[in-house]
């Protein structure tokens, strides 16, 4: 029995461990990696940031359709022709409109979407002081109504 | 009285909200383009059916133009294919065609076969065209007017409808203002 336990174990652990390496492969690229490391994890993180169009939810480092390969080539030219992040995320808004960000900057068209989460949380807030001042000023009674019949 | 509109208010909001959302006429994918309004980028490639041809844009300023991206792997280009080969009989606007992550010899079977509506069309071999007019598929129609400016983009197959209420008022409007 304890043997079978461990079994499993075994079995779900090296699925896990095989999952999470299938996960951190860097993107196979017809170009292979930039020499430049530090011009390699730049590039890992900008295309991390830029969204696939075509398939709306994948980021361009993980699609595979053309369009993401064409993308790629694009931000690893302009890395080593020497251009910084901004001007590569500025070059693909130019092009495709902030939503081409999974980040999109704070800026006045922005600000709902990042302050959405503590406007909900404010209001979320203001019920919950609003409930409890109102049980408060509530009579202290232990017997439900409803069982005193 | 006040306490009760308020959740009445929200339950309109949301009505709005997924009527907008749920509008079977919206393509969800549709992204609206930032260049509407900004010069048409430049290209100058070769034409599909003639090598030794150049397609410039930049030889089409002062005129009004719609660039139609295409490529023989996209299905909708079919559908809408009709309707280009109409719109060209119409002889109210030049036609410009990209074509885009294409094989040349596909390219020119598909024209020789179903009709060429285009004046040029342009082979983006390595689509470094299409990234800088934004394009993300296929079939996408810009409008550019006769100062070289975007004035609209139209991601779908082009139908009769839709050319003439969104494409020939715009054109017209172009074309009486560039004179």
């Amino acid at each position: 029995m304890i043997r079978r336990r461990l079994l499993v174990a075994a079995l779900v652990l090296a699925t896990a461990a095989g999952s999470a390496l299938g996960a951190s492969d860097p993107t196979v690229d017809v170009y292979g990696q930039i020499e430049n490391h530090a011009l390699q994890s730049r590039y890992d993180h900008i295309t991390q940031d830029l969204r696939c169009l075509v398939c709306q939810n994948e980021s361009i480092a993980d699609s595979n359709v053309e369009l993401a390969s064409d993308l790629r080539r694009q931000v690893r030219e302009m890395l080593i022709a020497g251009k910084s992040d901004d001007d590569i995320f500025q070059y693909m808004t130019d092009r495709y409109g902030e939503f081409v960000r999974f980040n999109p900057p704070l800026t006045p068209k922005t600000w709902l979407i990042w302050g959405a989460p503590f406007i909900m949380v404010a209001v979320g807030a203001i019920v919950i002081i609003r409930i409890a001042r109102h049980r408060a000023r509530l009579p202290v009674d232990d017997e439900p109504a409803s069982e005193t019949k | 009285m006040w306490k009760f509109l308020i959740p009445v208010a929200a339950f309109v909001a949301l009505a709005v909200l997924f009527a907008l959302g749920l509008n079977p006429k919206r393509d969800i994918h549709a992204l609206p383009s930032p260049l509407i309004g900004k010069p048409a980028p430049a290209f100058d490639l070769t034409d599909v059916m003639d090598p030794s041809r150049h397609v410039d844009n930049t030889a089409l300023k002062g005129q009004v133009y719609v660039l139609n991206v295409w490529g023989t792997w996209c299905f909708e280009c079919r559908a809408e294919h009709d309707e280009l080969l109409a719109i060209a009989r119409q002889h109210v606007v030049p036609l410009i065609g990209l074509d885009y992550m294409d094989q040349r010899e596909k390219a020119q079977q598909w024209l020789t076969q179903l009709g060429n509506p285009y004046q040029g069309v342009g082979f983006d071999t390595d689509g470094r065209t299409a990234i800088n007019w934004g394009v993300y598929g296929a079939p996408e129609t810009y409008l550019v007017d006769g100062r070289g400016q975007i004035l609209y983009k139209f991601i779908s197959p082009i139908t009769p409808d839709v050319w003439e209420r969104e494409f020939l008022p715009r054109i017209s409007a172009a074309q009486r203002s560039g004179t």
